[in-house]
C-alpha cells in the first residue's frame, strides 16, 4: 500500500505507537490483558453476561448506577495509586549518579496521569456514585429525574476512563501536568498524541459529569417526598445539591477551555500560543475558574457524609443544621471568587493578588464553622467508634492541618516562596485525602449495608483506616519540609543527597497507604465471605436518622412501597420516635422507568470518535460522529420508556420483608 | 388519604401516602439548567474575545473586515425565525398539526438562510487571508461565531427530527414538551446572537 | 394557561405529566410585542454605528451594549416567558446564579488579564497592528 493510503486509513497510528520497547509498560499490559481475559472467561464460564447486561450495564436504577460508579472509581484508584508509588520510588532513588528507573519522558506521563486519574476518574466517580446511590433514597424518591440520562452519564465517564487507559498501551499520555498548561501543551511543544488523549478523555467524561449534575439538581428540586421543604432536607442532600450546582456552573468552562486548546492544536488557531497575539495565561486564568469550584465539588459531598455520620454515630441531631446549610451555600458562591490564588505568581500585581488572597482567607470561615458544628455534635454525644466514625475523626484532625497550610498559601508573599513547591503538593493532598478520600471511604462503609444488605468487615476497616491515617502523615509531612526547603514539584532527579532521607520517608508512607488500600478491599472481600454474619435484615443497621434507613437493605427496585411523608428534619428518626409501623397491605402498582442499552452504545461510539480524533483518522471520526448523532435521534423515537411493577410483585417483595422482620423479632 | 380506622392507623398514615404519587415532570427545568450551562460555554468564548479581541498581530481588524449589512440581514433572519417559532408554539398549543409543521418549516428555512450567510462570510474572510489562524482576534472571532453557528445547525437537525415526530404522533403532552425545549433552545440562541452582533460586530467596527 | 394541555394525553404518558410545573406559555400578543421591541432595539444600535450618530465612539459603544442588555431582557420576558414564578422560581434562581457566574468570569478575566498586561508588558499590544 502507498504511504499516503496508509496515512489516510490509519492517521498517525503506526506500530511505533505500541510501546514494545518499554518493559514496564509491556509488563503492565501483560498483567492487564491476563487479568482482563481471566475476568471475561469467568463471566462467560458462569454464563453471567446476560444477567450483567440486563441487570447492570443497561440498568437505569440509580442504586445500581451509583454502585457501578464506585466500582469504576476503585479500579481507577488502583491505577492512579500505582502511578503514585512509581513516583515515590523514583524520587527516593534518583539522587546524584543514580538516575532511578523512570526516564523523564516516562516520569512526566506518570505524574500527569496520576493527577488526571485521581481527580477525574477516582474522586469524581466516587462522589457522583455516592450521590446517585443515596440522594434519591434520602429524599424518598423512586429514581432520579432522568433515569436514561443517568445511565448515559455513567457510561460517558467510563468512556473517558477507557480513553485514558488506552493511552497506556497505544501511544502515550500527556507530559504536561494534570491541567495541561500551554504553551507546553500546544502543538509547538507537544506535537504527539499525549495531550490529545488528555483532551478527549476529559471531554468525553465531562459530558457525563455535566449531564449527571443537571440530573441530580432536578431530582432534588422536583422529586422530594411531600413535606420535605428545603430546610428539612438531609445535610448530605444539601451538599449534593450545592456540589451539583457547582458542576453545572463550572464544567462547561472546562469544556470550553479544552475546546479552545483543541482548536489551537487541530485548527492552528492562536488562543494560547506565544505568537500572533495569543496569550497562554488566558488558559491558566480560565481553567482555574473551573478548577477552584472543582475543589468544592469534591469536598462538599464529603462534608455531607461527615454530617450524616457524626449525627448517626453520636445518636444526636446534627448541631447547627441551618448554619451548616448556610455555610454550604456561602462556600458555593465564594468558590467562584478565589481562582487566582492558584497563580499569584503570574504577575497581575498587588491589587489583584490582595483581592484574591483575602477572598481565599474568607472562604475558610464557613469551613471552620462546619468543623465546630461537627465537634459540638460530638460534645456529650454517645459516640460509637465504628469505622465510618473513625474516618470522620481522622478527617477532622487531618483536614484542619491542610486547611491551615491553605491559609498560609493564601498569603500572596508566602505563595511567591512556596508556589509550585512540594509544600503545595503536601497541602492539596492533605485536604483531598483528608477531606475527600476519608469522606468517601466513610460514606462507602456507612452506606454499604444499605446497598448490599450486609456490613463490611470492621477489623479490616479499622486496619485500613489506621494505615491510611498514619501512612498519610509519613507520606506528606516530609513534603511540607521539602517544600519549605524550596524543592519544586514534578522533578524526577535530584543532586543534593541531604534531601534523600525525606523522600525515603515519603516512599515509606506510600507503602503504608498501599497496605491501607489493600485492607480497604479486604474489608469488602471478608465482609462478603461473612455476609451471613454481618447481614442487616432491619434495613437500619446503625440507628440512622434519615429516610434511606426506613426501607429494606438492599432497597427494592422501587425504593419505597409507599411514598413517605416528612414532618421533621431527621425524618426516619422522627418516624421511629412516634412508633411508626411499616404498612403491610394496600399495595398498588408502581410506575418505573425501563432499562435501555442506548447509553452503552452512545458511549462506545464516543470512545471510537475520541480515538479517531486523537490519531487523526478523519474518516473514522466523521463516521462515528454521524453515528453518534443518528443513535441519539433514534433514541428519541423510543417513546416506551416506562412500565408498571404489578401490585402482586410489590406484595411478594414486601411480604418477604415482613416475614424477615418477624423472624428477627 | 384513606379513612382512619384506628388511632395508630391514623398516626401511621401521617408518614406515607397511600395513593399513587407522581412528582412533577422535570424536563423543562432540566433543559433550562442545560441552557444555563451552555450559556457559560459562551461566556468563556466572549471572555476570550474580550481579552484577545484586539490582538490583531499586525493583521486586519474588525473595522477592516466586518460587513455590517450582511450582519444586519443575518440578525433579521434570526429574529424572524424567533417569531415564526413562536407562531409554531401557538399553533401547537391550539393542537393544530399542519400549521405547526408549516411554521416549523419556515423557522428552519430562516435558520438555513442564517447559516448560509454565515458560511459565505467565513468563506469570504478565509479567502481574503483573514482565517482563524491569522491572529488571536480572528481565532476568537471565528470560534465564538462558529460555535453559535454550530448550535444553530444542531437546532435545525433537532427541528427536522421534531417535525417528523409531530407528523407521526400529533401534539400530545410529550411532543409539546419537546417543542417547548427546542423553543427555549432557539430563543436562547437568539439571545446569544444579541451579544454577538453587539459586542463582536458593532463594537468591532468602532475600534 | 396550560389547562388545554391537561386533557391532552398520550397513550404512554401515564398521567404523571399533568404537572408541567407551571411552565409558562406565550400568547400571540406576547410574541408580537416582543418582536416589535426586538426590531426597534436591533435597528437603533445598527443605525448608531453605521451612520456614526454619536460624537464619540465610546458613547456609541456604551449605547450599543446598553441596548443589547435591554434586548436580552425583552427576549427573556416575551420569547422565553421568564417570570419569577415559573417552575416554582427555580428557573429564575438558576438564571440569576448563572448571570453572577458569567459576570464574575467575564469581569474577572478582563480585570486579571488587564492587570497582567500592565505589569508584565503584553506580548502583542494592540498598537502593534501598524508594525510590519
Amino acid at each position: 500500500m502507498s504511504p499516503d493510503l496508509v496515512k489516510t486509513i490509519f492517521g498517525r497510528l503506526t506500530w511505533d505507537a505500541i510501546p514494545f520497547h518499554e518493559p514496564i509498560l509491556l509488563g503492565t499490559f501483560a498483567m492487564v490483558a491476563l487479568g482482563g481475559i481471566t475476568v471475561l472467561a469467568a463471566l462467560t464460564y458462569f454464563k453471567v453476561w446476560g444477567y450483567l447486561w440486563r441487570e447492570w450495564l443497561t440498568s437505569v436504577d440509580h442504586k445500581k448506577i451509583g454502585v457501578m460508579y464506585i466500582i469504576l472509581a476503585i479500579i481507577m484508584l488502583l491505577r492512579g495509586f500505582a502511578d503514585a508509588l512509581m513516583m515515590r520510588a523514583q524520587q527516593a532513588l534518583a539522587f546524584g549518579d543514580a538516575a532511578g528507573y523512570l526516564p523523564p519522558h516516562h516520569y512526566d506521563q506518570v505524574f500527569t496521569a496520576h493527577g488526571v486519574i485521581m481527580i477525574f476518574f477516582v474522586a469524581m466517580p466516587l462522589i457522583t456514585g455516592l450521590m446517585n446511590l443515596v440522594v434519591p433514597l434520602q429524599i424518598g424518591a423512586r429514581d432520579v429525574a432522568f433515569p436514561f440520562l443517568n445511565n448515559f452519564s455513567f457510561w460517558m465517564t467510563v468512556g473517558g476512563a477507557v480513553t485514558v487507559m488506552l493511552s497506556l498501551f497505544v501511544g502515550e499520555f500527556a507530559r504536561t501536568g494534570w491541567l495541561a498548561y500551554p504553551p507546553l501543551s500546544n502543538l509547538a511543544y507537544s506535537p504527539d498524541v499525549g495531550v490529545d488523549y488528555y483532551i478527549w478523555s476529559l471531554q468525553i467524561a465531562g459530558v457525563g459529569t455535566t449531564l449527571s449534575g443537571i440530573n441530580l439538581i432536578v431530582t432534588i428540586v422536583k422529586m422530594r417526598a411531600p413535606g420535605m421543604s428545603l430546610m428539612k432536607m438531609p445535610v448530605f442532600t444539601w451538599t449534593s445539591l450545592c456540589s451539583n450546582v457547582l458542576i453545572v456552573a463550572s464544567f462547561p468552562i472546562l469544556t470550553a477551555v479544552l475546546a479552545l486548546l483543541t482548536a489551537d492544536r487541530y485548527l492552528h488557531t492562536n488562543f494560547f500560543t506565544n505568537d500572533f497575539g495569543g496569550n497562554p495565561m488566558m488558559y491558566v486564568n480560565l481553567i482555574w475558574i473551573w478548577g477552584h469550584p472543582e475543589v468544592y465539588i469534591l469536598v462538599l459531598p464529603a462534608f455531607g457524609v461527615f454530617s450524616e455520620v457524626v449525627s448517626t454515630f453520636c445518636s444526636k441531631r446534627l448541631f447547627g443544621y441551618s448554619s451548616m446549610v448556610y455555610a454550604t451555600v456561602v462556600i458555593t458562591i465564594l468558590s467562584y471568587l478565589v481562582w487566582l490564588h492558584h497563580f499569584f505568581t503570574m504577575g497581575s500585581g498587588a491589587s489583584v493578588n490582595s483581592f484574591f488572597g483575602i477572598t481565599t482567607m474568607i472562604i475558610s470561615i464557613p469551613t471552620g464553622a462546619k468543623i465546630f458544628n461537627w465537634l459540638f455534635t460530638m460534645y456529650r454525644g454517645r459516640i460509637r467508634f465504628e469505622v465510618p466514625m473513625l474516618w470522620t475523626v481522622g478527617f477532622m484532625v487531618t483536614f484542619v492541618i491542610g486547611g491551615m497550610t491553605g491559609v498560609l498559601l493564601a498569603v500572596p508573599p508566602a505563595d511567591f516562596v512556596l508556589h509550585n513547591s512540594l509544600f503545595l503538593i503536601a497541602h492539596f493532598h492533605n485536604v483531598i485525602i483528608g477531606g475527600v478520600v476519608f469522606g468517601m471511604f466513610a460514606g462507602i462503609v456507612y452506606w454499604f449495608p444499605k446497598a448490599f444488605g450486609f456490613k463490611l468487615d470492621p477489623f479490616w476497616g479499622k486496619v485500613s483506616f489506621w494505615f491510611w491515617q498514619i501512612g498519610f502523615f509519613f507520606a506528606f509531612m516530609p513534603l511540607y519540609v521539602l517544600g519549605l526547603m524550596g524543592v519544586t514539584r514534578r522533578v524526577s532527579h535530584f543532586e543534593d543527597p541531604s534531601l534523600q532521607i525525606w523522600f525515603v520517608i515519603a516512599a515509606f508512607g506510600a507503602v503504608l497507604i498501599l497496605i491501607g488500600i489493600i485492607a480497604f478491599i479486604l474489608q469488602m472481600v471478608v465482609g462478603f465471605m461473612k455476609r451471613e454474619q454481618y447481614a442487616d435484615v432491619t434495613g437500619d443497621p446503625w440507628g440512622g436518622r434519615t429516610l434511606e434507613w426506613s426501607t429494606s437493605s438492599p432497597p427494592p427496585a422501587y425504593n419505597f412501597a409507599f411514598t413517605p411523608v416528612i414532618h421533621e428534619i431527621d425524618a426516619w428518626h422522627d418516624m421511629k420516635q412516634r412508633g411508626y409501623e411499616r404498612p403491610t397491605n394496600g399495595f398498588i402498582p408502581i410506575h418505573m422507568p425501563k432499562n435501555t442499552g442506548a447509553g452503552v452504545v452512545m458511549a462506545g461510539i464516543s470512545i471510537v470518535l475520541g480515538f479517531a480524533m486523537i490519531w487523526h483518522i478523519w474518516w473514522l471520526a466523521v463516521i462515528s460522529f454521524a453515528a453518534l448523532i443518528v443513535s441519539a435521534i433514534v433514541h428519541t423515537f423510543n417513546f416506551k420508556r416506562d412500565y408498571y411493577i404489578p401490585a402482586e410483585e410489590v406484595v411478594r417483595i414486601e411480604d418477604a420483608r415482613t416475614e424477615a422482620l418477624r423472624s428477627l423479632a | 388519604m384513606a379513612h382512619a380506622q384506628t388511632l395508630t392507623e391514623a398516626d401511621n398514615t401521617r408518614f406515607h401516602l397511600t395513593e399513587d404519587h407522581h412528582p412533577e415532570n422535570g424536563t423543562l427545568l432540566g433543559f433550562w439548567i442545560y441552557l444555563m450551562s451552555d450559556c457559560l460555554i459562551f461566556a468563556v468564548l466572549f471572555a476570550c474575545y474580550a481579552v484577545l479581541g484586539r490582538n490583531y498581530a499586525a493583521g486586519p481588524s474588525g473595522a477592516d473586515l466586518f460587513d455590517l449589512p450582511i450582519v444586519a440581514v443575518n440578525t433579521a433572519l434570526l429574529l424572524f425565525s424567533s417569531i415564526t417559532y413562536g407562531f409554531a408554539m401557538l399553533s401547537a398549543q391550539a393542537k393544530k398539526v399542519t400549521p405547526t409543521l408549516v411554521w416549523l418549516a419556515i423557522t428552519g428555512l430562516f435558520g438555513l438562510g442564517f447559516l448560509s450567510l454565515e458560511l459565505y462570510e467565513f468563506h469570504h474572510l478565509i479567502h481574503e487571508g483573514a482565517g482563524p489562524q491569522r491572529s488571536a482576534f480572528l481565532s476568537s472571532f471565528f470560534v465564538l461565531v462558529g460555535t453559535h453557528g454550530l448550535h444553530v445547525t444542531f437546532g435545525i437537525i433537532w427541528l427536522v427530527t421534531l417535525m417528523v415526530q409531530v407528523s407521526q404522533r400529533g401534539l400530545g403532552v410529550e411532543m409539546k414538551r419537546r417543542l417547548m425545549c427546542l423553543s427555549m433552545f432557539w430563543h436562547f440562541l437568539d439571545v446569544i446572537w444579541i451579544g454577538v452582533f453587539s459586542f463582536v460586530y458593532l463594537l468591532g467596527v468602532l475600534k | 394557561m396550560s389547562a388545554a394541555s391537561h386533557d391532552a394525553h398520550d397513550a404512554h404518558d401515564h398521567g404523571h405529566d399533568h404537572h408541567d410545573g407551571g411552565a409558562a406559555h406565550g400568547t400571540l400578543k406576547d410574541y408580537v410585542i416582543g418582536f416589535v421591541l426586538a426590531v426597534i432595539l436591533t435597528a437603533i444600535p445598527f443605525w448608531l454605528v453605521m451612520a456614526d450618530v454619536l460624537p464619540t465612539h465610546q458613547m456609541t459603544a456604551v449605547a450599543v451594549m446598553g441596548l443589547a442588555a435591554i434586548q436580552v431582557v425583552v427576549h427573556m420576558i416575551y420569547f422565553l416567558h421568564m417570570n419569577p414564578r415559573s417552575e416554582g422560581g427555580w428557573t429564575m434562581l438558576a438564571l440569576v446564579f448563572t448571570l453572577i457566574v458569567v459576570v464574575i468570569a467575564l469581569a474577572g478575566s478582563l480585570w486579571v488579564m488587564h492587570n497582567l498586561d500592565t505589569h508584565m508588558m503584553a506580548p502583542m499590544p494592540h498598537d502593534m497592528r501598524q508594525a510590519p
